[in-house]
Protein backbone atom coordinates (compact mmCIF):
# COMPACT_ATOMS: atom_id res chain seq x y z
CA UNK A 1 0.00 0.00 0.00
CA UNK A 2 1.31 3.44 -0.80
CA UNK A 3 0.30 6.78 0.57
CA UNK A 4 0.47 9.71 -1.75
CA UNK A 5 2.18 12.57 -0.03
CA UNK A 6 2.48 16.08 -1.36
CA UNK A 7 5.89 16.59 -2.93
CA UNK A 8 8.40 18.37 -0.73
CA UNK A 9 8.81 22.04 -1.48
CA UNK A 10 12.19 23.33 -2.56
CA UNK A 11 13.83 26.64 -1.78
CA UNK A 12 15.49 28.63 -4.58
CA UNK A 13 18.80 27.26 -3.25
CA UNK A 14 17.87 23.59 -3.54
CA UNK A 15 20.21 22.88 -6.45
CA UNK A 16 22.96 24.80 -4.66
CA UNK A 17 22.63 22.54 -1.61
CA UNK A 18 22.82 19.44 -3.79
CA UNK A 19 25.93 20.95 -5.37
CA UNK A 20 27.46 21.26 -1.89
CA UNK A 21 26.57 17.57 -1.31
CA UNK A 22 24.39 18.49 1.65
CA UNK A 23 22.46 15.76 3.42
CA UNK A 24 18.85 16.67 2.66
CA UNK A 25 15.88 15.86 4.93
CA UNK A 26 12.16 16.62 4.91
CA UNK A 27 11.46 19.50 7.29
CA UNK A 28 8.07 21.16 7.67
CA UNK A 29 7.11 20.12 4.14
CA UNK A 30 10.41 21.26 2.63
CA UNK A 31 13.42 19.34 1.36
CA UNK A 32 16.13 21.06 3.42
CA UNK A 33 19.86 20.64 4.09
CA UNK A 34 20.40 19.21 7.59
CA UNK A 35 24.20 19.22 7.33
CA UNK A 36 27.06 19.75 4.93
CA UNK A 37 30.40 19.00 6.65
CA UNK A 38 28.78 17.84 9.92
CA UNK A 39 26.74 19.42 12.68
CA UNK A 40 29.67 19.87 15.06
CA UNK A 41 31.90 21.46 12.40
CA UNK A 42 29.18 23.84 11.30
CA UNK A 43 28.20 24.69 14.87
CA UNK A 44 31.81 25.54 15.76
CA UNK A 45 32.22 27.56 12.56
CA UNK A 46 29.26 29.75 13.56
CA UNK A 47 30.57 30.23 17.10
CA UNK A 48 34.11 31.03 16.04
CA UNK A 49 33.88 32.38 12.44
CA UNK A 50 30.59 32.44 10.54
CA UNK A 51 28.11 30.12 8.87
CA UNK A 52 25.63 30.71 6.07
CA UNK A 53 22.13 29.25 6.37
CA UNK A 54 19.35 29.00 3.81
CA UNK A 55 16.18 29.88 5.70
CA UNK A 56 14.08 30.60 2.64
CA UNK A 57 11.53 28.09 3.87
CA UNK A 58 10.44 30.62 6.52
CA UNK A 59 7.19 32.42 5.70
CA UNK A 60 6.65 36.13 5.06
CA UNK A 61 3.19 37.55 5.61
CA UNK A 62 2.63 41.26 5.01
CA UNK A 63 -0.04 43.61 6.25
CA UNK A 64 -0.28 47.13 4.88
CA UNK A 65 -3.14 49.56 5.33
CA UNK A 66 -4.53 52.21 7.59
CA UNK A 67 -5.60 49.58 10.16
CA UNK A 68 -2.44 47.48 9.95
CA UNK A 69 -1.11 48.54 13.33
CA UNK A 70 -4.43 47.92 15.07
CA UNK A 71 -4.59 44.47 13.48
CA UNK A 72 -1.04 43.51 14.48
CA UNK A 73 -1.73 44.80 17.99
CA UNK A 74 -4.64 42.39 18.26
CA UNK A 75 -3.08 39.13 17.04
CA UNK A 76 0.53 39.65 18.16
CA UNK A 77 1.43 39.64 21.85
CA UNK A 78 4.21 42.23 21.74
CA UNK A 79 3.48 45.96 21.48
CA UNK A 80 4.01 46.91 17.83
CA UNK A 81 3.29 50.59 18.55
CA UNK A 82 6.72 50.69 20.16
CA UNK A 83 8.43 49.70 16.92
CA UNK A 84 10.02 52.48 14.89
CA UNK A 85 10.08 52.11 11.12
CA UNK A 86 13.14 49.93 10.47
CA UNK A 87 12.86 48.11 13.78
CA UNK A 88 11.99 44.48 14.51
CA UNK A 89 10.79 42.55 17.51
CA UNK A 90 10.13 38.99 18.54
CA UNK A 91 6.52 38.18 19.34
CA UNK A 92 3.87 35.48 19.51
CA UNK A 93 0.72 34.93 17.50
CA UNK A 94 -1.51 34.17 20.44
CA UNK A 95 -4.76 32.27 20.78
CA UNK A 96 -7.50 33.63 23.08
CA UNK A 97 -6.02 31.22 25.67
CA UNK A 98 -2.67 33.00 25.61
CA UNK A 99 -1.01 30.02 23.90
CA UNK A 100 0.98 29.98 20.68
CA UNK A 101 -0.39 29.76 17.18
CA UNK A 102 3.25 30.44 16.33
CA UNK A 103 6.17 32.65 17.26
CA UNK A 104 7.30 35.29 14.79
CA UNK A 105 9.39 38.34 14.04
CA UNK A 106 7.53 41.57 13.33
CA UNK A 107 9.29 44.03 11.00
CA UNK A 108 7.93 47.57 10.80
CA UNK A 109 8.44 48.45 7.13
CA UNK A 110 6.48 51.74 7.32
CA UNK A 111 4.04 53.33 9.72
CA UNK A 112 1.20 51.24 8.31
CA UNK A 113 3.13 48.29 6.82
CA UNK A 114 4.35 45.24 8.74
CA UNK A 115 6.20 42.14 7.59
CA UNK A 116 5.80 39.02 9.71
CA UNK A 117 8.37 36.23 9.48
CA UNK A 118 6.80 32.94 10.57
CA UNK A 119 7.83 29.29 10.83
CA UNK A 120 7.93 27.29 7.60
CA UNK A 121 5.63 24.52 8.78
CA UNK A 122 3.05 27.07 9.97
CA UNK A 123 2.78 29.39 6.97
CA UNK A 124 -0.67 28.26 5.82
CA UNK A 125 -2.02 27.94 9.38
CA UNK A 126 -0.72 31.35 10.37
CA UNK A 127 -1.99 32.99 7.20
CA UNK A 128 -5.48 31.57 7.72
CA UNK A 129 -5.36 32.58 11.39
CA UNK A 130 -4.22 36.12 10.63
CA UNK A 131 -6.88 36.57 7.94
CA UNK A 132 -9.54 35.45 10.41
CA UNK A 133 -8.21 37.98 12.92
CA UNK A 134 -8.07 40.96 10.55
CA UNK A 135 -11.61 40.57 9.19
CA UNK A 136 -12.92 43.14 11.66
CA UNK A 137 -10.58 45.80 10.30
CA UNK A 138 -11.63 47.85 7.29
CA UNK A 139 -8.12 48.36 5.92
CA UNK A 140 -5.65 45.70 7.01
CA UNK A 141 -5.28 43.24 4.13
CA UNK A 142 -2.94 40.34 4.86
CA UNK A 143 -0.94 38.83 2.00
CA UNK A 144 1.18 35.69 2.05
CA UNK A 145 4.31 36.88 0.25
CA UNK A 146 6.47 33.87 1.16
CA UNK A 147 7.15 33.15 -2.52
CA UNK A 148 8.56 36.63 -3.05
CA UNK A 149 11.44 36.30 -0.62
CA UNK A 150 14.48 34.12 -0.30
CA UNK A 151 16.09 34.43 3.13
CA UNK A 152 19.77 33.83 3.91
CA UNK A 153 21.25 34.03 7.39
CA UNK A 154 24.95 34.79 7.88
CA UNK A 155 25.75 34.20 11.55
CA UNK A 156 28.91 34.41 13.59
CA UNK A 157 31.53 36.81 14.91
CA UNK A 158 32.89 37.49 11.40
CA UNK A 159 29.46 37.97 9.79
CA UNK A 160 29.59 41.77 9.73
CA UNK A 161 33.12 41.89 8.34
CA UNK A 162 32.33 39.42 5.57
CA UNK A 163 28.98 40.88 4.57
CA UNK A 164 30.36 44.41 4.55
CA UNK A 165 32.52 43.53 1.55
CA UNK A 166 29.33 42.94 -0.46
CA UNK A 167 27.23 45.97 0.40
CA UNK A 168 27.43 49.75 0.61
CA UNK A 169 25.01 49.71 3.54
CA UNK A 170 26.91 50.64 6.70
CA UNK A 171 26.39 47.44 8.67
CA UNK A 172 27.97 48.84 11.83
CA UNK A 173 25.15 51.37 11.90
CA UNK A 174 22.46 48.65 11.96
CA UNK A 175 21.59 47.97 15.58
CA UNK A 176 20.51 44.58 16.90
CA UNK A 177 16.94 43.93 15.70
CA UNK A 178 16.90 46.71 13.11
CA UNK A 179 17.02 46.45 9.31
CA UNK A 180 18.04 48.46 6.25
CA UNK A 181 17.22 48.27 2.58
CA UNK A 182 20.10 48.12 0.14
CA UNK A 183 22.09 46.07 -2.34
CA UNK A 184 23.91 42.90 -1.41
CA UNK A 185 26.28 41.60 -4.08
CA UNK A 186 24.48 43.85 -6.56
CA UNK A 187 21.02 42.54 -5.66
CA UNK A 188 18.31 44.76 -4.18
CA UNK A 189 17.25 43.43 -0.82
CA UNK A 190 16.88 43.98 2.87
CA UNK A 191 19.41 43.31 5.63
CA UNK A 192 18.34 42.76 9.23
CA UNK A 193 20.59 42.31 12.24
CA UNK A 194 18.76 39.25 13.52
CA UNK A 195 19.38 35.55 13.86
CA UNK A 196 18.67 32.31 15.65
CA UNK A 197 22.11 31.23 16.81
CA UNK A 198 23.09 33.48 19.71
CA UNK A 199 25.79 35.10 17.57
CA UNK A 200 25.99 38.44 15.88
CA UNK A 201 24.66 38.10 12.38
CA UNK A 202 22.40 39.19 9.60
CA UNK A 203 19.42 37.89 7.73
CA UNK A 204 19.26 38.93 4.12
CA UNK A 205 16.01 39.06 2.13
CA UNK A 206 16.47 38.86 -1.64
CA UNK A 207 14.33 37.92 -4.64
CA UNK A 208 14.32 34.12 -5.09
CA UNK A 209 15.83 34.24 -8.57
CA UNK A 210 18.92 36.05 -7.24
CA UNK A 211 19.35 33.90 -4.13
CA UNK A 212 21.94 31.49 -5.61
CA UNK A 213 24.07 34.43 -6.76
CA UNK A 214 23.96 36.08 -3.31
CA UNK A 215 24.66 32.74 -1.60
CA UNK A 216 27.76 32.14 -3.73
CA UNK A 217 28.92 35.73 -3.31
CA UNK A 218 28.75 35.47 0.49
CA UNK A 219 30.58 32.13 0.54
CA UNK A 220 33.26 33.50 -1.79
CA UNK A 221 33.65 36.67 0.23
CA UNK A 222 33.93 34.59 3.40
CA UNK A 223 36.10 31.76 2.07
CA UNK A 224 39.37 33.08 3.47
CA UNK A 225 37.66 33.85 6.80
CA UNK A 226 36.43 30.26 7.04
CA UNK A 227 32.73 30.88 6.37
CA UNK A 228 30.93 27.61 5.63
CA UNK A 229 27.40 26.63 4.66
CA UNK A 230 25.47 25.43 7.69
CA UNK A 231 22.34 23.29 7.88
CA UNK A 232 19.29 22.81 10.03
CA UNK A 233 21.16 20.44 12.36
CA UNK A 234 23.60 23.13 13.49
CA UNK A 235 20.81 25.68 13.51
CA UNK A 236 19.05 23.53 16.10
CA UNK A 237 22.07 22.96 18.34
CA UNK A 238 23.03 26.64 18.12
CA UNK A 239 19.59 27.94 18.98
CA UNK A 240 19.34 25.49 21.87
CA UNK A 241 22.67 26.64 23.36
CA UNK A 242 21.34 30.19 23.07
CA UNK A 243 18.05 29.02 24.71
CA UNK A 244 15.95 30.20 21.81
CA UNK A 245 12.63 28.39 21.72
CA UNK A 246 11.53 26.25 18.79
CA UNK A 247 7.82 26.21 18.02
CA UNK A 248 6.50 22.65 18.07
CA UNK A 249 9.18 21.59 20.56
CA UNK A 250 9.40 24.19 23.30
CA UNK A 251 6.01 25.79 22.88
CA UNK A 252 2.81 25.25 20.95
CA UNK A 253 -0.94 25.73 21.16
CA UNK A 254 -1.00 24.08 24.62
CA UNK A 255 1.59 26.31 26.30
CA UNK A 256 1.14 29.96 27.19
CA UNK A 257 3.59 32.74 26.50
CA UNK A 258 4.32 33.05 30.22
CA UNK A 259 4.81 29.33 30.75
CA UNK A 260 7.39 29.47 27.96
CA UNK A 261 9.24 32.13 29.94
CA UNK A 262 8.56 34.80 27.34
CA UNK A 263 6.81 37.45 29.41
CA UNK A 264 9.12 40.00 27.79
CA UNK A 265 7.30 39.61 24.45
CA UNK A 266 3.97 40.60 25.98
CA UNK A 267 2.86 44.20 25.58
CA UNK A 268 1.38 44.59 29.05
CA UNK A 269 0.58 48.25 28.41
CA UNK A 270 -1.60 47.46 25.42
CA UNK A 271 -5.34 47.77 26.05
CA UNK A 272 -5.97 44.27 24.81
CA UNK A 273 -4.79 41.49 22.46
CA UNK A 274 -5.61 37.83 21.94
CA UNK A 275 -5.13 35.99 25.21
CA UNK A 276 -4.55 39.14 27.28
CA UNK A 277 -6.99 38.09 30.00
CA UNK A 278 -5.35 34.69 30.52
CA UNK A 279 -1.84 36.10 30.47
CA UNK A 280 -2.70 38.92 32.90
CA UNK A 281 -4.24 36.41 35.29
CA UNK A 282 -1.13 34.22 35.00
CA UNK A 283 1.10 37.21 35.57
CA UNK A 284 -0.81 38.14 38.71
CA UNK A 285 -1.24 34.62 40.09
CA UNK A 286 1.85 32.91 38.76
CA UNK A 287 2.13 29.99 36.36
CA UNK A 288 1.84 26.38 37.45
CA UNK A 289 4.60 25.16 35.18
CA UNK A 290 7.50 26.83 33.51
CA UNK A 291 10.22 26.15 30.97
CA UNK A 292 13.61 25.58 32.59
CA UNK A 293 17.12 24.80 31.47
CA UNK A 294 18.63 21.43 32.39
CA UNK A 295 22.24 20.37 32.40
CA UNK A 296 22.79 16.63 32.53
CA UNK A 297 24.90 15.31 35.39
CA UNK A 298 24.89 11.68 34.23
CA UNK A 299 26.15 10.86 30.75
CA UNK A 300 22.97 10.91 28.72
CA UNK A 301 21.12 13.12 26.31
CA UNK A 302 17.61 14.21 27.27
CA UNK A 303 15.50 14.48 24.15
CA UNK A 304 12.09 15.86 23.20
CA UNK A 305 9.31 14.03 25.02
CA UNK A 306 11.41 12.35 27.72
CA UNK A 307 9.79 12.55 31.20
CA UNK A 308 11.26 14.67 34.00
CA UNK A 309 11.15 12.76 37.28
CA UNK A 310 11.07 14.21 40.80
CA UNK A 311 10.66 11.93 43.83
CA UNK A 312 9.79 9.03 41.58
CA UNK A 313 6.98 10.92 39.86
CA UNK A 314 6.88 12.14 36.28
CA UNK A 315 6.25 15.84 36.76
CA UNK A 316 7.33 17.32 33.45
CA UNK A 317 8.61 16.81 29.95
CA UNK A 318 11.77 17.60 28.05
CA UNK A 319 11.03 19.82 25.05
CA UNK A 320 14.47 20.01 23.38
CA UNK A 321 17.82 18.49 24.22
CA UNK A 322 21.20 17.81 22.73
CA UNK A 323 24.89 17.38 23.36
CA UNK A 324 26.20 20.86 22.60
CA UNK A 325 29.27 21.04 20.42
CA UNK A 326 30.53 24.34 21.87
CA UNK A 327 29.78 23.97 25.60
CA UNK A 328 30.45 20.24 25.39
CA UNK A 329 27.64 19.41 27.80
CA UNK A 330 24.31 17.70 27.42
CA UNK A 331 21.66 20.37 27.86
CA UNK A 332 17.90 20.47 27.54
CA UNK A 333 14.82 22.57 28.06
CA UNK A 334 11.86 21.11 29.94
CA UNK A 335 8.54 22.07 31.43
CA UNK A 336 8.42 21.46 35.18
CA UNK A 337 6.07 22.57 37.97
CA UNK A 338 7.00 26.07 39.12
CA UNK A 339 7.69 24.74 42.62
CA UNK A 340 10.47 22.56 41.20
CA UNK A 341 12.02 25.30 39.07
CA UNK A 342 14.81 26.33 41.40
CA UNK A 343 18.40 26.84 40.23
CA UNK A 344 20.70 23.91 41.05
CA UNK A 345 17.83 21.66 42.01
CA UNK A 346 18.55 18.08 41.00
CA UNK A 347 15.96 16.17 38.98
CA UNK A 348 16.06 13.06 36.83
CA UNK A 349 15.24 12.51 33.21
CA UNK A 350 13.96 9.14 32.11
CA UNK A 351 16.20 8.23 29.20
CA UNK A 352 14.84 5.11 27.52
CA UNK A 353 13.84 3.49 30.80
CA UNK A 354 16.87 4.64 32.78
CA UNK A 355 17.00 7.56 35.20
CA UNK A 356 19.70 10.10 34.42
CA UNK A 357 20.47 12.88 36.88
CA UNK A 358 20.25 16.50 35.75
CA UNK A 359 20.30 19.88 37.41
CA UNK A 360 18.23 22.96 36.74
CA UNK A 361 20.39 25.80 35.44
CA UNK A 362 19.69 29.37 34.35
CA UNK A 363 19.16 30.09 30.68
CA UNK A 364 20.65 31.01 28.30
CA UNK A 365 23.16 28.17 28.42
CA UNK A 366 25.42 30.18 26.13
CA UNK A 367 25.78 33.93 25.85
CA UNK A 368 28.24 35.34 23.36
CA UNK A 369 31.00 37.49 24.76
CA UNK A 370 30.40 41.15 23.95
CA UNK A 371 33.26 43.55 23.58
CA UNK B 1 35.45 0.70 1.25
CA UNK B 2 34.04 -2.19 3.29
CA UNK B 3 36.85 -4.48 4.46
CA UNK B 4 36.65 -8.03 3.12
CA UNK B 5 37.65 -9.60 6.46
CA UNK B 6 34.44 -8.33 8.08
CA UNK B 7 30.88 -9.64 7.99
CA UNK B 8 27.96 -7.26 8.05
CA UNK B 9 24.34 -7.07 9.16
CA UNK B 10 21.49 -5.33 7.39
CA UNK B 11 21.26 -3.14 10.52
CA UNK B 12 24.76 -1.79 9.74
CA UNK B 13 26.89 -3.56 12.34
CA UNK B 14 30.10 -5.30 11.40
CA UNK B 15 31.80 -8.27 13.09
CA UNK B 16 35.43 -9.29 12.85
CA UNK B 17 35.91 -12.89 13.97
CA UNK B 18 39.21 -14.26 15.28
CA UNK B 19 39.91 -17.69 16.79
CA UNK B 20 37.29 -17.73 19.52
CA UNK B 21 36.12 -14.15 19.93
CA UNK B 22 34.78 -11.50 17.60
CA UNK B 23 34.71 -7.69 17.68
CA UNK B 24 31.54 -5.82 16.81
CA UNK B 25 31.18 -2.23 15.60
CA UNK B 26 29.07 -0.12 13.29
CA UNK B 27 29.78 0.45 9.63
CA UNK B 28 30.99 3.51 7.83
CA UNK B 29 27.52 3.86 6.34
CA UNK B 30 25.97 3.81 9.82
CA UNK B 31 28.30 6.47 11.21
CA UNK B 32 27.64 8.66 8.20
CA UNK B 33 23.91 8.35 8.72
CA UNK B 34 24.22 9.12 12.42
CA UNK B 35 26.55 12.07 12.10
CA UNK B 36 28.68 13.18 15.04
CA UNK B 37 28.59 10.41 17.65
CA UNK B 38 28.54 11.75 21.21
CA UNK B 39 27.65 8.73 23.37
CA UNK B 40 28.06 4.99 23.14
CA UNK B 41 26.15 3.09 25.80
CA UNK B 42 28.00 -0.16 26.48
CA UNK B 43 26.65 -3.42 27.97
CA UNK B 44 27.99 -5.20 31.06
CA UNK B 45 30.81 -7.63 30.45
CA UNK B 46 29.43 -11.15 30.95
CA UNK B 47 26.07 -10.40 29.42
CA UNK B 48 24.81 -13.16 27.15
CA UNK B 49 23.24 -11.97 23.91
CA UNK B 50 20.97 -13.65 21.42
CA UNK B 51 21.59 -13.01 17.73
CA UNK B 52 19.94 -9.71 16.86
CA UNK B 53 19.53 -8.66 20.50
CA UNK B 54 19.95 -5.01 21.42
CA UNK B 55 23.21 -4.66 23.36
CA UNK B 56 23.49 -0.90 23.59
CA UNK B 57 22.69 2.43 22.06
CA UNK B 58 24.68 4.96 20.16
CA UNK B 59 23.77 8.62 20.13
CA UNK B 60 24.76 11.33 17.77
CA UNK B 61 23.96 15.00 18.11
CA UNK B 62 20.79 14.43 16.15
CA UNK B 63 19.63 10.86 16.80
CA UNK B 64 19.60 7.75 18.97
CA UNK B 65 20.18 4.35 17.42
CA UNK B 66 20.10 0.84 18.90
CA UNK B 67 22.94 -1.60 18.49
CA UNK B 68 22.11 -5.20 17.56
CA UNK B 69 24.43 -8.13 18.13
CA UNK B 70 25.28 -9.84 14.83
CA UNK B 71 25.72 -13.19 16.63
CA UNK B 72 24.67 -14.97 19.79
CA UNK B 73 27.32 -15.06 22.48
CA UNK B 74 28.76 -13.70 25.68
CA UNK B 75 30.19 -10.18 25.96
CA UNK B 76 33.80 -10.72 27.04
CA UNK B 77 35.00 -7.11 26.73
CA UNK B 78 33.73 -3.63 25.95
CA UNK B 79 35.70 -0.79 24.39
CA UNK B 80 35.82 1.65 27.31
CA UNK B 81 37.83 4.11 25.22
CA UNK B 82 34.58 5.02 23.48
CA UNK B 83 33.22 6.46 26.72
CA UNK B 84 35.69 9.33 26.60
CA UNK B 85 36.25 9.39 22.84
CA UNK B 86 33.01 8.35 21.11
CA UNK B 87 34.06 10.26 17.99
CA UNK B 88 36.37 7.33 17.15
CA UNK B 89 33.24 5.69 15.76
CA UNK B 90 33.13 8.46 13.15
CA UNK B 91 36.84 8.72 12.45
CA UNK B 92 37.61 4.99 12.28
CA UNK B 93 34.31 3.09 12.07
CA UNK B 94 35.80 -0.26 11.05
CA UNK B 95 38.53 -0.01 13.67
CA UNK B 96 36.50 1.27 16.61
CA UNK B 97 35.10 -1.94 18.04
CA UNK B 98 32.30 -1.58 20.57
CA UNK B 99 32.01 -5.03 22.14
CA UNK B 100 33.98 -8.26 21.97
CA UNK B 101 31.85 -11.39 22.08
CA UNK B 102 32.54 -15.11 22.33
CA UNK B 103 30.10 -16.50 19.75
CA UNK B 104 28.10 -19.45 21.05
CA UNK B 105 27.03 -20.53 17.63
CA UNK B 106 29.73 -19.97 14.99
CA UNK B 107 27.27 -20.71 12.20
CA UNK B 108 25.60 -17.38 13.03
CA UNK B 109 28.41 -15.81 11.06
CA UNK B 110 27.33 -17.63 7.92
CA UNK B 111 24.00 -15.84 7.96
CA UNK B 112 25.67 -12.43 7.64
CA UNK B 113 26.51 -10.38 4.57
CA UNK B 114 29.97 -10.27 3.07
CA UNK B 115 31.51 -6.99 1.96
CA UNK B 116 30.14 -7.22 -1.58
CA UNK B 117 26.61 -8.03 -0.42
CA UNK B 118 26.73 -5.24 2.17
CA UNK B 119 27.99 -2.74 -0.38
CA UNK B 120 25.01 -3.66 -2.53
CA UNK B 121 22.70 -3.38 0.51
CA UNK B 122 23.70 0.22 1.24
CA UNK B 123 24.12 1.19 -2.39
Amino acid sequence: MTHSQPPLKQTPLHATHLGHKARMVPFGGWDMPVEYSGITDEHMAVRTRAGLFDVSHMGEIEIAGADALAAVQKFSSNDASRLAVGQIHYSALTTPQGTFVDDLLVYRMADDHFLLVVNASNIEKDYAWIRSQVEEFADAPAVNNSQRYALLALQGPLAAEVLQTLTAVDLAAIKYYWFENGEIAGVRGMISRTGYTGEDGFEVFVPPAQAPHVWQAILQAGASAGVVPAGLGARDTLRLEASMRLFGNDMDETTTVLEAGLGWIVGWKKETFNGADVLRAQKAGGVERTLVGLEMIDRAIARHGYPVIVDGQAVGTVTSGTQTPFLKKAIAMAYVPTAVAQPDRQVHVEVRGRLAAARIVPMPFYKRPRS
Amino acid sequence: MYPADLKYTKDHEWIRATADTADVGITDYAQQQLGDVVFVELPQVGRVLAQGEVFGTIESVKAVSELFSPVAGEVVAVNDALTSAPEQVNSDPHGAWIIRVRPSNPSDLDSLLDAAAYTQHVG
